[in-house]
């Protein structure tokens, strides 16, 4: 029963990879990389779980068993910068498509100059 | 290679990573460990030491700021990228090749309007109160700069591409988030200068609770809130201008 | 674990199944939304209020927001 929350994040990560392998659509290839990122997220909150523990804020409680702030503040500036890397990928698939006409990986192969 | 070939190969290293994976993770500590030697002394550092009630802030911008200031200069390197590449598109029509027009989008209801714009106040709020409490509350400049990107785009849900338009004034976007990323350094070189290690925190700490505390950690709050926004914002604003924007029909390619 | 985290993770890893088999990037859009919304589920579970916030605004509202106006864009070159 442990293993729940780690064995869902190998999952997200495989099947991410699985959908990366066999994508027709560029969009659809960068969003598989984002549930692969997503499966990351997991793993580190739950390294950082304690049980019986509560959020590691203090404005209104006094100091008692926290969880571990070091992954949760590694995951939350990782969440926002990603979504800007996201968003590069995207302009580069809209300009894949304006140099190419097409948006299929498989049709994308060669490197025309 | 062929597809068929493809899959079969990622399918034998999903197997022997997925392998890997088990094997690793039943090698880790029981899950809901009490044992966490790191995070007990960062928890320690952040209450007593430097008065933050908010430990994943003292961390974020504290303990480990040298970590934030390189993921915002990711941020920053990839909204550069995005504008660069989206700018290409772009000069078609600046050139005169294309000529565009805006997109006839259908009329929405005007309830829909009005409950955008009185939101829109509230949002801003919300989002400013949420970078300004980040030491105290969960929050920070990350999450309210988000907060903020978005509230602006009430707009156009509400008004549609042009009331966006009017107001939102792009350049002064792009100024600021070059600000915002500038100044994390500045702070960092300041607390060199005056303390010896770069974005050492040296403002006053304050007592633990207060608006006032946890010294740098509110500042480099509002610097970041300030980046994370303008980068939302204006990244938005050009997929948005991509978008919203028609070729007219029979202009050249 | 609790009840809460183990329910939370298995909706998350369906949420993640149905990301990669929708092909449409329209719907995908959704979807991705959907997958942030119980990523955030999950992260509050854990004890993580600042992640979950972040995870929300970005992964439930921007991306998507983003991935709906290059959908569009690409289709209306065709």
């Amino acid at each position: 029963m442990r293993m729940l929350l780690f064995c869902c994040a190998g999952w997200l990560l495989l099947i991410g990879c699985y959908g990366i392998v066999v994508s027709r659509n560029l969009i659809h290839t960068v969003i598989c990389l984002v549930v692969c990122q997503s499966s990351t997220y997991l793993i580190l909150l739950g390294i950082g779980y304690r049980s019986g523990g509560t959020a590691p804020v203090f404005s209104d409680t006094s100091p008692s068993t926290v969880v571990d702030p070091v992954v949760q503040a590694l995951c939350l500036t990782d969440v926002v910068v990603s979504a800007t890397v996201i968003a590069l990928f995207l302009a580069l698939a809209l300009q894949a498509h304006k140099q190419h006409g097409t948006v299929d990986p498989d049709e994308l192969t060669s490197l025309r100059g | 290679m062929s597809r068929r070939l493809r899959l079969a190969v990622f399918g034998l290293g999903a197997v022997l990573t997925g392998a890997l994976l088990v094997i690793a993770f039943t090698g880790l500590p029981e899950f809901g460990t009490s044992h966490h030697p790191y995070g007990d002394r960062a928890v320690h550092t952040a209450v007593d030491e430097q008065k933050t009630s908010n430990a994943v802030s003292s961390v974020n911008f504290d303990q480990r700021a040298i970590d934030t200031m390189g993921e915002e200069f990711i941020l920053f390197t990839a909204v550069i990228g995005t504008l660069v590449l989206l700018r290409e598109l772009r000069r078609e029509v600046e050139e005169g090749e294309v000529e565009t027009e805006l997109r006839r989008s259908p009329r929405g209801l005007s309830s829909t309007a009005y409950l955008t714009y009185a939101m829109l106040g509230v949002t801003t709020l919300t989002g400013l109160y949420v970078v300004a409490h980040g030491h105290l509350s969960p929050g920070g400049g990350f999450q309210g700069g988000v907060v903020l990107g978005t509230a602006i785009h009430l707009l156009y849900v509400g008004g549609g591409y042009r009331a966006i338009r009017k107001a939102r004034p792009l350049h002064l976007y792009e100024i600021f988030d070059a600000l915002g990323a500038g100044g994390f350094v500045v702070l960092g070189l300041a607390g060199a200068i005056v303390g010896g290690d770069l974005l050492a925190n040296v403002l006053p700490l304050g007592a633990l609770g207060d608006i006032l505390s946890a010294g740098q950690v509110e500042l480099l709050n509002a610097l970041v809130g300030l980046e994370v926004a303008s980068a939302v914002i204006v990244i938005l604003a050009r997929f948005l201008e991509q978008y919203a924007e028609v070729r007219i029909q029979g202009t050249a390619r | 674990m609790t009840a809460v985290i183990a329910v939370a993770t298995v909706l998350t890893a369906l949420a993640g199944t149905a990301v990669v088999f929708t092909h449409h990037p329209k719907r995908q859009a959704l979807t991705l939304s959907m997958l942030g919304l119980m990523l955030t589920l999950v992260f509050v579970a854990l004890q993580a209020p600042d992640v979950a916030l972040s995870e929300l605004g970005i992964n439930a509202l921007v991306v998507p927001m983003v991935i709906l106006l290059v959908a569009e864009k690409i289709r209306a070159r065709r």
